[in-house]
């Protein structure tokens, strides 16, 4: 699983069925302590995060599937969580 | 799945069984920004419906094979939605 943050929503009418009535989120990959990574990707969200919101997405297919319950499902990347707090013990 | 810039599109008359009917998209990657990020590749087109400089979100490795009509394809990117707008409050500079 990898950490993110939520900066943004994408709208889509045409898309796979699968897609319909899905949120999709842009979520900034993070490296742990804060850094930023030049990275995005856009996860199908499954918890009600919201912009600005930092989350835990899975970006593994099988995974992802049996979170939506569908093993046919077009689908990698999923929002399960949100983050309250990191530690990182040195 | 990622944001893309459909640029160009692909004609192969001779197919592997499985892809008949299934277009073929020429698509450069985008950044959140919609600024272009790597190089072009080509995607099945899974909506049917994604044309020249539209853009779309497309998905990689076996998920894009599982969005095809027959779902098990050889195919290793696949355009799964048109986007119709991509809301990101507090845009830095671009």
């Amino acid at each position: 699983m990898i950490i993110g943050k939520v900066c943004g929503t994408i709208y889509s009418t045409i898309n796979h069925p699968f897609y319909d009535k899905r949120k999709l989120m842009i979520v900034d990959k993070i490296a742990p302590p804060g850094i930023k990574i030049d990275d995005y990707l856009i996860a199908v969200d499954s918890v009600g995060a919201g912009v600005g919101e930092t989350v835990l997405v899975i970006d593994e297919g099988n995974s992802a599937r049996q979170v939506v319950n569908d093993p046919q499902a077009p689908i990698r990347s999923i929002i399960v969580g949100i983050i309250d707090d990191i530690v990182i013990n040195q | 799945m990622l944001l893309g810039r459909v640029i160009g599109t692909v004609v192969a008359s001779v197919k592997y069984t499985g892809l008949e009917g299934v277009k073929f998209l020429v698509v450069q990657p985008l950044d959140k920004y919609q600024k272009p990020k790597g190089k072009p590749l080509v995607a099945a087109d899974a909506t049917a419906m994604a044309g020249p400089d539209e853009l779309i979100y497309y998905e990689a490795s076996r998920e894009a094979a599982l969005a095809m009509a027959i779902p098990f394809v050889p195919v290793d990117h696949a355009i799964i939605g048109i986007v119709d707008g991509v809301d990101i409050p507090n845009q830095e500079s671009k």
